[in-house]
């Protein structure tokens, strides 16, 4: 078992005949992702390496049965690929553009609210089921098939953390990057609930960052809803105040949203907060024992 | 992004929210013509840099007459102002903003965010102006009223009205205040802000509602469709370095440290510069490559970094995923050859390329030392920055 994406998923990429559309449609179909064509505006009808090019989603979805859009397109165009890709049906969205307009989210929550619809970033690495489907822009052989969920607010440091649980033999059951932006789809807390109902999965990695209060939240709900152990890292802790640390959402302001905050909130929950990123495959493994 | 004050206020009138009539100066003799010019009794003189805590430092003086405020402007311009958000080492004057003295009745805060947590816009309004609305908050957080904006209808009068009511106001007032609250909300959606801070906002003894102060940031992300907000920018502002950075695409933090970090991903960056500090050391930047960087691009870095001069070691650590880590090593081995690596240089690599990467660097001659993993990468930078 897993969460969000499987051996079911037939994914397609909006924004196929970009340059980074295109190179990673390839490489999730590599890894035995079934991704079944793209979406291109104007080049509906054509081929690209083998997949079928649409005008639509609405067509990929009716011609190819799409159940979930992995996006691509230039952030002043995501908010129209999200829309669309809701209105044609698919049930998973996936943002990996980064740069979207906040206003522009704020907008796309709105419109989410009681559609059965789940929206991962933007600005996030995306999905990953080892074994079953890779669905965004991470290399696919740090993984291993296994028991442990991953949920991220980082690209990057998430591949940190799955690669020192691969090395230690200890495998994923999903990987979730939620993204960096201030305003994303999905909150830990909404994979947080997933991973919990998840047969497949033991315990779970939080990777969060500093800015916001989303870890706080994610506290939280861990300390009352969460049956599975929970280890946590929060990078940012020597971070100064008031500067964006790459990610739009990954701001101290005034006096919230410090790493010091975080890590108070998730150890009061009962989760084992991490010193070093380091240790986060010794810490997950010394939970499991 | 964030702007000056009287560029704000300048924006603001544009959408009917009324300001104190003034003009910026960038001399003591403009100044002094624009305090003629306003024909009144008092004039305020204000420092125009970005940072709050501007009074308390002596940004900020009233003055008499057009005379005073040429000298009051003459001893502003030029001087190192330091509050407690321009860090130790201030901020140099460059202009200031000249304006009519109001007799405040009233002193109020009105705030603008994006609530995170909402995921919505967030009006925030309180009675106590003046003071950090944080520090409200803390103290008194009845005294603050938080109005949530439904986005798919916008700001309504009635929650205008609501904020008016909770500030205590009353009769005339209150439809001056909803004027200028629907002034506010209009400027920061039609810009994309992300943050507005009216503090104080005052209620003048004539009646009018003004914005004695104003504070606005918009967001980067929405900059493309805004030219004429773009152009608002003060690289004056800004760290040179941190500037240049963003040319090439590099986010960069100058930090107090002594060891230069070249990492890919803002997470994997910050948490490079967590472990730095955990074995005991401190980071001298936030440095996030990206995720697709060009050799271009990394040597460029090299070369930031580099140019700090209380680098005593460099700390590569990088997962590569897009990035190929062949790519970093031809960065790296360019960097040598063009400015010469001065300091310790250890690299840790991962991901995408790594065998080819490591090779390269292998046989380059340079004398890189490597790190198996995260741990061992760290606390060998360390080391080589304390010199052992």
């Amino acid at each position: 078992m897993s969460i969000l994406v499987n051996k079911n998923t037939r994914v397609v990429v909006q924004g196929i005949t970009g340059s980074a559309g295109f190179f990673h449609a390839t490489q999730c179909r590599d890894y035995g992702t079934n991704v079944v064509g793209g979406v291109t505006p104007g080049k509906g009808g054509t081929e690209i390496d083998g997949f079928p090019v649409f005008n639509t989603v609405l067509e990929a979805v009716k011609e190819k049965n799409a159940n979930t859009s992995l996006i691509f397109v230039p952030a002043p165009f995501v908010m129209d690929a999200i829309i669309e890709a809701v209105d044609a049906g698919v049930k998973l969205v996936i943002c990996i553009t980064e740069g979207v307009p906040t206003l522009d989210m704020v907008k796309v929550k709105k419109y989410l609210e009681g559609k059965r619809v789940r929206l991962i970033g933007p600005n996030c690495p995306g999905v990953m089921t080892p074994g079953e489907a890779k669905v965004g822009i991470m290399p696919g052989y740090i993984h291993l098939p296994g028991r442990i969920g991953i949920i991220s607010r980082s690209g990057t440091l998430t591949y940190e953390a799955v690669w020192q649980l691969t090395n230690l033999g200890i495998g994923q059951s999903t990987c979730v990057g939620i993204g960096g932006d201030p305003v994303v789809g999905s909150t830990f807390i909404d994979i947080l609930k997933l991973f919990e109902k998840d047969n497949g999965t033991d315990a779970v990695v939080l990777i969060g960052e500093i800015g916001g209060s989303a870890e706080e939240e994610a506290a939280e709900f861990i300390k009352k809803n969460l049956s599975k152990p929970v280890v946590a890292f929060i990078a940012g802790a020597t971070a100064p105040k008031g500067k964006r640390m790459g990610h739009a959402g990954a701001i101290i302001s005034g006096s919230s949203g410090t790493a010091a905050d975080k890590k108070t909130a998730l150890e009061n929950a009962g989760v084992k907060v991490c010193p070093s990123p380091a240790e986060i495959g010794e810490t997950l493994k010394s939970v499991l024992n | 992004m964030n702007i000056h004050e009287y560029q704000a206020k300048d924006l603001l009138l544009r959408y009917g929210v009324r300001v104190p009539t003034g003009k910026v100066a960038f001399s003591a003799e403009g100044a002094e013509q624009i305090a003629k010019d306003l024909s009144c009794e008092k004039f305020m003189v204000k420092a125009q840099i970005h940072a709050g805590g501007r009074g308390k430092g002596g940004g900020v003086k009233l003055a008499a007459t057009p005379g005073e405020v040429r000298q009051i402007a003459s001893e502003m311009l030029g001087m190192r102002l330091i509050t407690h958000q321009t860090g130790p080492e201030g901020k140099i004057v460059k202009k200031v903003l000249v304006e009519e003295a109001s007799n405040i009745e009233k002193e109020m805060y009105l705030g603008v965010v994006i609530d995170r947590t909402r995921e919505k816009i967030v009006l925030m309004a309180s009675s106590e102006g003046g003071v950090e609305i944080e520090e409200i908050a803390r103290n008194h957080p009845e005294k603050i009223l938080r109005e949530c904006i439904d986005p798919s209808v916008g700001l309504q009068p009635f929650n205008c009205r609501k904020i008016a009511y909770f500030l205590g106001l009353n009769g005339k007032t209150v439809n001056k205040a909803v004027s200028f609250i629907s002034g506010l909300y209009k400027a920061f959606t039609e810009n994309d802000g992300s943050l507005a801070e009216m503090n104080p906002l005052i209620v003048t003894r004539e009646g009018e509602v003004l914005a004695l102060d104003a504070k606005l940031n918009f967001d980067d992300n929405a900059l493309y469709r805004h030219p004429e907000i773009e152009k608002l920018h003060d690289p004056a502002e800004e760290n040179p370095m941190e500037l240049e950075a963003k040319k090439w695409g590099i986010s960069y933090v100058k930090l107090n440290g002594n060891i230069g970090c070249l990492v890919n991903g803002a997470g994997l960056a910050m948490a490079t510069m967590d472990i730095v500090k955990y074995h005991g050391a401190e980071p001298a930047n936030f440095l996030d490559v990206g995720g697709g960087a060009s050799a271009e691009q990394v040597t460029q870095a090299f070369k930031m970094i580099l140019s700090d001069p209380n680098v005593k070691a460099i700390f590569v650590n990088i997962f590569g995923g897009i990035m190929k880590c062949d790519t970093i090593a031809t960065g790296i081995i360019t960097a040598a050859k063009e400015v010469g690596i001065g300091v310790p240089l250890v690299v840790r690599l991962e991901g995408t390329n790594v065998e080819l990467g490591r090779k390269m660097l292998g046989e380059s001659g340079l004398n890189i030392t490597t790190g198996a993993d995260m741990r061992e990468a760290a606390s060998k930078a360390v080391a080589a920055a304390q010199g052992r």
